[in-house]
Formats: structure tokens, sequence, C-alpha cells
């Protein structure tokens, strides 16, 4: 497939503070890319150096085959999508639509039928004469929309477009960009730090943290395969373990041997091991590979949360019956449910939900998380 | 305590607008000279007034001043507050100092120093020899500040990332100034021109020692007029310079009202 963008090493920092630091990365054309990461890992800056709002320190950024570094943004065949939409206050809503056009000098009659498709395309029909600050939030954004697509840009590019959006309405947007990405076939970079979000809109998927891309693949292969304890942490929930690969699909923790399905480590390389907490099964405590006493039990509607410490390290189970709180309990893995990673700077920094309470709980949440946010 | 403070309210409104009234009643009176007393309403002072060539004179002097003052000093002021808004932290605020020290600083002290600066300056550049430009340079000096701090509180409100979308849009830097930061400014920008032009009417010290004698406003003149007998065509002048000054600030206010109106409109959706 062709590239439509390449990043080439860029980095960047602000008042010696590093935000990105050797980033390379190609975009597909048509392709629909999330950054994804937590505040403060430079996927926003990565976006804002493709709009052309920052001139990298260091390397190179091509549309195509042309090296772009000091075209600016008005001369970029890309449009964004800001996160708090900056519609133009002093214009109604068919004039912000028609603005990109306006600048252009496009036809008046062309102008009132890209206007009039795109405000069809995004449900806006018959709110042309309003004043935009007379809509709600997610009105506002669907004008945001329609006013980046109605100059026909090549690339998309969206800073955390769902954020300032309720839960529900924010389900909805996701799957109304997605079709509007399908319908136009448009390349959409998007950044979030939603990881949910991330996995249920995008083709590819770009994990970033600490200015540098930890994994970059599609939302299976991030979710199944992390590269790194980070990943594997912060995309859902993962026991984290230490281990040693004793050989090709033989790997050892709490001093057990177990099969595994990866390959291709040194003799007795130390590695983690992530085992995701709905993959693993509960069995009689006689027939498990491991056995472990339950210390805590959360329901959270589609299943229970259980706790378990197995020789004081605790896993985070996820099951449909109940086990009640001090039951001893069995565990078995399957060998394809176990994913094994190279050691990484992250390497025992997450995985081990010892910290783990009730009330701890509210403030994992990532819906909680982004309540307090705003 | 109610009527206490009734009282004490009166007092002070009292104090403040009761020489005014005095002067715009007077204004009225047939009567030509002091002690004041009520004698007919008449018009006659008026009539006087436009007849008066010394008068008419300064006060085609006073607006064409301030008209040109406000316009030079509404762009000068519109750009400088962009370019401090720009500035970082530490630098806003000193340039903000040095912005605000003219409005606080005697406008005799204010009136002196220009008058050496220009007559300094005519020693080499004749242009400078005072009269109706060094007038006109002085008006734009002072009302420029005035006109900077009513357009830093628009900046601040504004979202930066508007003139972003705009070149994001296809607008040079240029046009998104245009089309984009000057609208949301705009209102700022009007009632900064407002206050110049209030301020350069409303300006006599500094007027005094620019002006020399080929170019006199209106409050200079009046200033003369006074050393010799006072007439109560001094006070229908007054009224309309009251009135006029009067107007515009409720013009100012207005607009200020209806601006902030909306924007709580818009901070509540």
């Amino acid at each position: 497939m062709k590239d439509v963008i390449t990043l080439k090493d860029i980095a960047v920092s602000f008042d010696g503070e590093t935000i990105l630091d050797g980033l390379d990365l190609s975009i597909h054309d048509g392709e629909f890319v999330t950054l994804l990461g937590p505040s403060g890992c430079g996927k926003t800056t990565t976006l804002r150096i493709i709009g052309g709002f920052i001139t990298p320190d260091r390397g190179d950024v091509f549309f195509g085959d042309q090296r772009v570094n000091n075209v600016p943004p008005h001369k970029r065949q890309v449009n964004t999508i800001f996160q708090r939409y900056a519609l133009f206050p002093h214009l109604n809503v068919y004039e912000n639509v028609a603005f990109g056009m306006r600048v252009q000098k496009k036809k008046k009659a062309e102008i009132a039928e890209t206007v009039e498709k795109m405000l069809a395309l995004v449900n806006l029909k018959g709110f042309e004469k309003r004043a935009v600050s007379t809509l709600s939030g997610g009105q506002q954004q669907r004008v945001a929309i329609a006013r980046a697509l109605a100059n026909n840009p090549k690339v998309l590019l969206l800073d955390e477009p769902l954020a300032a959006l309720d839960l529900k309405l924010r389900k909805d947007m996701q799957v109304e960009l997605k079709n509007i990405q399908k319908s136009l076939g448009i390349t959409f970079v998007y950044v979030t730090h939603d990881q949910e979000e991330a996995l249920s809109m995008s083709d590819t998927v770009v994990v970033m943290d600490g200015g540098r891309i930890q994994q970059i693949g599609t939302p299976t292969d991030i979710y199944n395969e992390p590269q790194n304890a980070f990943v594997a942490d912060f995309i859902g929930e993962s026991n984290i373990l230490d281990g040693v690969m004793r050989e090709d699909y033989k790997v050892e923790f709490f001093g057990k041997e177990f099969r595994c399905v990866d390959f291709g480590f040194e003799k007795d390389e130390p590695v983690d091991v992530v085992v995701r907490p709905e993959d693993i099964d509960i069995v009689e405590p006689e027939k498990g590979d491991l056995i472990g006493r339950v210390t805590n039990i959360t329901f959270k509607g589609v299943h229970y949360e259980i706790i378990v410490d197995v020789k004081g390290f605790k896993w985070m189970i996820q099951t449909t019956d109940f086990h009640a709180v001090d039951s001893v309990i069995g565990i078995m893995i399957d060998p394809q449910e176990i994913q094994v990673m190279k050691k990484s700077e992250y390497s025992g920094l997450y995985g081990d939900y010892s910290s783990f309470s009730e009330e701890f709980d509210g403030l994992a949440d990532p819906e909680a998380e982004n309540g307090a946010a705003q | 305590m109610k009527t206490l403070s009734r009282i004490y309210n009166v007092i002070i409104f009292g104090l403040l607008y009761f020489p005014i009234i005095m002067v715009i009643v007077f204004s009225f009176n047939s009567a030509r000279y002091t002690p004041m007393e009520w004698k007919d309403f008449s018009l006659q002072w008026y009539e006087k007034l436009f007849q008066n060539e010394e008068i008419l004179n300064a006060l085609s002097v006073t607006l064409q001043v301030a008209l040109i003052s406000t316009l030079a000093a509404t762009v000068i002021g519109t750009l400088a507050a962009i370019g401090i808004h720009a500035m970082n932290r530490k630098l806003r605020r000193v340039m903000l100092t040095i912005n605000n020290f003219p409005m606080v600083n005697p406008e005799v002290v204010s009136g002196v120093a220009f008058m050496l600066l220009f007559v300094a300056l005519a020693a080499v550049l004749p242009v400078f020899k005072p009269g109706f430009f060094t007038l006109c340079i002085a008006h734009v000096t002072f009302c420029t500040p005035y006109v900077v701090l009513q357009i830093m509180p628009k900046l601040r409100q504004t979202d930066g990332r508007l003139y972003e979308a705009a070149l994001d849009l296809g607008c040079t830097p240029l046009q998104a100034f245009f089309k984009v930061t000057i609208p949301e400014i705009l209102p700022g920008i009007l009632t900064g021109a407002l206050m110049a032009f209030t301020m350069s009417l409303d300006d006599f010290a500094i007027s005094y020692f620019t002006a020399g004698s080929s170019a006199q406003t209106l409050s200079v003149t009046i200033y003369s007029m006074v050393k010799r007998p006072v007439t109560p065509e001094i006070y229908a002048l007054s009224t309309l310079l009251f009135g006029t000054v009067f107007v515009l600030l409720l013009l100012a206010n207005i607009g200020q009202v209806r601006d902030i109106s909306r924007r709580s409109k818009r901070a509540r959706r």
C-alpha cells in the first residue's frame, strides 16, 4: 500500500523537555490510524507536526515523496479537527463549513452544493443559519467534521475529537466517524487516550509513551500480542509476571513450567509474561497448574472480577462464576493464552494487582478518570 | 440604615453631578451675568456659540485631531495588544506596566515632556514645530494605551486554536488575522476606539502644552476664554461637550454589556 505520510526520526523538545524522541511512522493511504497513549506521551505533538503547526527539531516529514518540513499549514493537504472544535463563533453553521472553500475562492454554486452535502453527511440538515454558540457539544463536533471534510483533504487529523462528549454520544460518534471514514476512503489520523476507542475504530493502533512508539499493530495484535509491559498494561487489564524462557515453547514462572506458543528467545532468558484476566480458567484446586486464595470479588455485570493471591502475587481473573473470599481455587492457563515479552524499561512497573481494592477500582475506571479530567 | 445609605448616595451623586447640571441649566438662561439667577429659557447662547469663529475653529481642530488620533491609536493599539498577547507571561507583564504608565502619569508632566521633545526636534525638523501635527502625535500617544487595555481581555477570551483552524483551512497568516482574529476581538477594538476618541476630546493639559498658537483645541480655547469675563456661551459649549462625551461613554458601555451577555450565553451552552 502507498504511504501518504512518513515521519522519519522525528525529535522535538520544548524548553529543554523532550517531547518526541526518534519517532518513525508510516501512514498508509485510506487507513484509520490511531495514536494512543497517556497524556504527555507526544501523540498530539505528532499530530501537530503533520498539520504543520510544529516544526520538528530533527527528522523529516514526507507527504508522499515530498518533504514538507518547511511547508506552512495552509499549504498542506490535510485538515484538522481540533480538541475543542475551534469553530468560528462569529460565523453561522453554513459559513463555518464554507470557510475553507471561500478562502480558495470557489464558485458560489459549488460552495452551496458542498456545504449541503457535508451537512447531510453529518446529519445537520436545516442547521445552516444557526449560530454555532446555540449548538450542543455533539452538534458542534459535527460542524467541525463537516468544515474539515468540505476542504476535501487527503488526510484528516483528529485531536481527541470526542473527549468533550458524554459516554453515550461518544459511542454513537465513534460509529459515525468510522462510517464516514469508510465511505469517503480518506486517511484518518486519530489521537486519543481512550484505549477502547482506539481498539474499536482503528485499522492500525500506534501505542506511544515517553515520546516514543511502543508498538504499532492492528487492534487484535496490540491486545493479544503486546510487545512490552507498558502496552500490556495500557491496553486492557493484564497480569504481568516475571518468567524465564527455558527453551522454545516453554516458559517458567512461579517455579512451574508452562507450555506456550512463543519462540526465538535465548535459552534461560528472563522475560515478562502476560496473561489476560479473561483467559484464565478456574478449576478444582487439585487440578490447577497454580493454587491461590481469593482475596476480593467485585460484580461487574457481565462477569465477576476476582483477585487471587498466588504465592504473594495478586492475579486478576474475570469469571462468570461466584467465588467467595478466602476460598481456595486452582488456576489453569492454555498455552495460546500466554504471551511472552522481552524485558523492557517498563518491566516490574505494572501487572500486579496488590494495590487493588474496591475503592481503588473507582479511580482506575477510565470513565471516572475522563470525568475528573474535564 | 437604609435611609442613611440613601442620603449618602444623594450627597455623593449630588456633588458629582450638581455642578454639571447647573452649567446645563444656565446654558439655557437668557440672563447674561453672574450672580446666577434664572430669567427665561433661551437658546441665544447656543446661537452665539455657533457664530463664534474662534470656537468653531477650535471645534473643527478638536474633531480632526480626535478622528486622526483615534484611527492611528486604534491601529497601533490593536497590533500592540496582539504582539503583547503573544509574549511570554513575564515579558507581557512588563509590557503592560509600560503601557499603563502613561495613563497614571500626571498629564501636566506628560504635556511638559511632549513640549520639550517637540521643541528639541523642531530645531532639527521643522515639522515638529508645535501645531496640528504635534497635537496629533501627542494625542495618538496618550490614546493608544487605552486601546491596548480594551483589547487585551478580548484576546485572552479568544480560543488560540481559532487562528490555527483558519490556517488549517487554507488561510495565509494575514488572511487568518483578518478573517478570524479581527472579528473575534472587534468589540474590544470598537470600545477601544470610542475610549480613544473620548480621551482625545477630553484632553486639556497635554493639548495645552503641545498645540502651539496655530491649532487650538476646544478645551484650550475655553481656558483662554475664561480669562476674560465668563459668558454663558461657555456654558453652552460645556453642555455640548459633556453631552457628546456622555453619549460616547454610554455607547461604549452598552457595547460591553451586550458583549458580556453574549459571552455568558455562549458559555452556558
